[in-house]
C-alpha cells in the first residue's frame, strides 16, 4: 500500500489546498514513498482486540456553563485581517 | 561572575538580598544578546524597550516596599508560538510573519501575574515541525557549543539562548521531543510535563493530542520553579487536567535510595552512538552508587512509536493548519482572482517545504481509503504503547533512556533526508505518544566537546519523581561547573 503515486500526490495537494510545482510533486512523491514505507511497520502489530486512543489522557468530556464572555473589541480581532472593510473581513466576490 | 551566568534561583537570592536590581539583570541579558546573538541567532525578535521600562518600574515598586512576587523582574524568553498581547507571534513562518497576538496565552497570563519580564521571542522550526531549527522561515539557529552544528529543534532558539546565557530560562513546546532534544543537544535541562498539566490556550497548535508547553532551564531547581508557575487547570483548554496545585520544589530532595529505575534495552541498541551509550552507562552507575536500583527492561513496542507519531502528528497538523486561509489573519497572496485562489496561493506561498510535507502526509493518512490503514491503525498502536508504559510503571518509578541517539549534528546534514531527520526524535516521541512527563538532564560531553543528555520518564503526573532523581544526579555531579559552550 505504500506505493503512493504522483497522481495521488496531485490529488492530495488539491484536497489540502496547496499548489505544487512539478519539482515539488516529484520530491514529495519520493518522500511519501519513503516515509510511508517506514510507517508500514505498524501493520506487523496485531490490533484486532485493541481500541483506538481517543485522547492523550483518560479524561472524559469536560463540561462548562455556556456563558457569554467579551473577547476584546472588534478592532482588536480585525487587526490582523489582510483586508477589511467597515468592521468585516473582506474577500473577493464568491457568487457571480 | 556575570549576572547572566546565574540560574534564576541565584538571581532571586541576589534580588532578595538587594545585591542587584531587575534593571541590572535585564540589561546584562540584552548586552549579552547584542554580543552573542549575531552568532547564535536564537531570537526572532527582542523586546528591549518594554523590558527595560518594566524592569525600572519593578525596581521602584520594590524599593517603595510594594509587595511583589519573588519572580517580579526576572526575565524570560518565550518560544515564538505562544501569544503575548501586542507582540508578533510568527511560529517562524512567513504565514504569521506579521501576526500580532490580540490576546495572551494562559502561560503568559500566569507569568504576567508574577510580573516577569519578556526578553523576546525564540526561533523555532516553522510551526514547531523539525528537529534542528533549520526549518525556520527566517534563519537557522546555531548551537553555541559548535556554531557549525544545529541546536536541535523545534525549540532550538529556546535551548540555545539558555545555553549561551542569553536568557536565564525560556519556555518551549514539545510535540515529539521539541523541548528535550534541543535541551540535550545544548547541554541544558528541558522538561516536557504530563499532557494536560499546562494549558495549551494561546499556543499555536501543531498536533493537539501531543503538544505540551514546558521549561528550558540551566538547572533542575529552576525547572521546578517554572513548572510551579505554568502548571494548572484552565477551562479554556478542555484537555487540561484538574490536578491539585503542587509545589514541585518540595521534590528537590537529594536522595534516590530505594528508587527503582528501568532502562529499556532497545534505546541502547545499534542506533545509538557509542559515546552516548557510554554516557548512559556512567549515569546508571552513578544512580546505583547513590542507592537506586537500576535494571534493564524492555519496551519492545517503542520501536513503532516514530511510525505512529508521524502518522498522528501529521494528521492532526493537516487539520490544525487548515485555518490558515489568508482571510482572517496571516499571510494573504497578492496573486488572486477568486476566493479559491486566495486559499491555495496564500497557503502555497506562506508555508515552507517541511510544513507542506507534513500537511500532505497528514491529508493522505486521513483521506478516504487510507484512514483505516494508517490513522485508525496508528491510534490503536498508540493504545498498545500506552499500555506497555503503564505495565513498566507498575514495576519502576522511572525509566532512563538517552534523549538523542547522537550529539548535535552538522547543519544541513539531515535537511535533504526527511526520514533521517524524523528519526532524530526516536527516543523522545514515545513519551508524547504516552502523554507522559519526560526530562532531559545534561550529563556529559563527547570527544568533540558536544553535550549529551539523559532522559527520565515517569508515569502521568509523577513529575515529582523526575525532579527528585534529576536533582539528586545534579547535586552529586558537576556538569555546569565542568563544561561550557565555547562558541567555536
Amino acid at each position: 500500500m505504500a506505493n503512493i503515486t504522483r497522481d495521488e500526490i496531485v490529488h492530495i495537494a488539491k484536497l489540502a489546498m496547496l499548489n505544487l510545482t512539478e519539482q515539488e510533486i516529484d520530491n514529495y512523491t519520493k518522500d511519501m514513498q519513503e516515509i510511508l514505507a517506514y510507517a508500514e511497520m505498524i501493520n506487523k502489530i496485531d490490533t484486532s482486540a485493541t481500541d483506538e486512543t481517543i485522547g492523550a489522557t483518560e479524561q472524559k468530556n469536560k463540561f462548562r456553563k455556556d456563558e457569554v464572555m467579551e473577547f476584546k473589541t472588534r478592532e482588536d480581532l480585525l487587526q490582523n485581517a489582510p483586508s477589511q472593510d467597515e468592521g468585516m473581513f473582506q474577500i473577493p466576490k464568491v457568487i457571480n | 561572575m556575570e549576572l547572566y551566568e546565574l540560574t534564576v534561583h541565584e538571581l532571586i537570592d541576589q534580588l532578595e538580598k538587594g545585591e542587584t536590581t531587575s534593571e541590572e539583570i535585564t540589561k546584562s541579558y540584552f548586552d549579552r544578546i547584542k554580543e552573542k546573538d549575531g552568532q547564535v541567532k536564537a531570537y526572532v525578535s527582542t523586546m528591549e524597550e518594554q523590558a527595560m521600562a518594566k524592569a525600572k518600574q519593578i525596581d521602584s515598586d520594590r524599593k517603595a516596599g510594594k509587595k511583589l512576587s519573588k519572580f517580579a523582574g526576572i526575565p524570560i524568553g518565550i518560544k515564538d508560538n505562544m501569544c503575548i498581547t501586542g507582540i508578533r507571534t510568527t511560529c517562524s513562518s512567513k504565514m504569521l510573519e506579521n501576526f500580532v497576538a490580540p490576546y495572551d496565552a494562559t502561560v503568559i497570563e500566569k507569568l504576567n501575574a508574577e510580573n516577569m519580564i519578556y526578553l523576546g521571542k525564540m526561533n523555532m522550526d516553522e510551526f514547531a515541525m523539525g528537529s534542528s531549527t533549520e526549518n525556520s522561515a527566517f534563519f537557522p539557529t546555531h548551537n553555541p557549543w559548535d556554531l557549525s552544528r544545529v541546536p536541535g529543534g523545534s525549540s532550538g532558539g529556546s535551548a540555545a539562548a539558555v545555553a549561551s546565557d542569553m536568557a536565564p530560562w525560556t519556555l518551549g513546546s514539545d510535540t515529539g521531543g521539541s523541548i528535550r532534544q534541543p535541551a540535550s543537544l545544548c547541554g541544558v535541562v528541558g522538561l516536557k510535563p504530563t499532557y494536560g498539566m499546562v494549558s495549551r490556550f494561546g499556543l499555536v497548535a501543531f498536533a493537539s493530542s501531543l503538544d505540551q508547553i514546558g521549561p528550558i532551564t540551566k538547572d533542575v531547581t529552576d525547572s521546578a520553579l517554572l513548572l510551579n508557575l505554568i502548571a494548572g487547570y484552565d477551562k479554556r483548554d478542555t484537555t487540561s487536567v484538574d490536578v491539585e496545585k503542587r509545589d514541585y520544589t518540595k521534590a528537590l530532595v537529594n536522595d534516590v535510595k530505594g528508587m527503582k529505575i528501568g532502562v529499556p534495552k532497545e534505546y541502547l541498541g545499534e542506533g545509538t552512538s557509542a559515546e552516548v551509550k557510554e554516557a548512559m552507562f556512567k549515569v546508571i552507575k552513578k544512580y546505583q552508587e547513590l542507592g537506586a536500583t537500576v535494571e534493564e527492561c524492555s519496551l519492545d513496542i517503542g520501536q513503532y512509536a516514530s511510525a505512529v507519531y508521524y502518522i498522528l502528528a501529521c494528521a492532526e497538523a493537516s487539520s490544525n493548519l487548515g485555518r490558515f486561509d489568508g482571510i482572517r489573519y496571516g499571510y494573504r497572496t497578492e496573486n488572486y482572482e477568486n476566493l479559491k485562489d486566495i486559499y491555495k496561493n496564500s497557503r502555497s506561498e506562506g508555508f515552507g517545504a517541511e510544513v507542506k510535507r507534513r500537511i500532505i502526509l497528514g491529508t493522505y493518512v486521513l483521506s478516504s481509503g487510507y484512514y483505516d490503514a494508517y490513522y485508525k491503525k496508528a491510534q490503536k498502536v498508540r493504545t498498545i504503547i500506552k499500555k506497555a508504559y503503564s505495565e513498566l510503571f507498575e514495576k519502576y518509578d522511572l525509566l532512563l533512556t538517552p534523549v538523542s541517539p547522537t550529539t548535535a549534528f552538522k547543519m544541513s546534514e539531515k535537511l535533504s533526508d526527511p526520514l533521517q531527520m524524523y528519526l532524530a526524535d526516536i527516543c523522545t516521541v514515545p513519551v508524547n505518544i504516552g502523554g507522559l512527563p519526560g526530562m532531559s538532564v545534561p550529563c556529559d560531553v563527547d570527544s568533540e566537546g558536544l553535550p549529551i543528555g539523559f532522559q527520565l520518564i515517569a508515569k502521568p503526573f509523577a513529575e515529582e519523581t523526575i525532579f527528585r532523581a534529576a536533582y539528586t544526579y545534579e547535586q552529586n555531579t558537576n556538569f555546569r561547573g565542568e563544561h561550557k559552550p565555547t562558541f567555536k
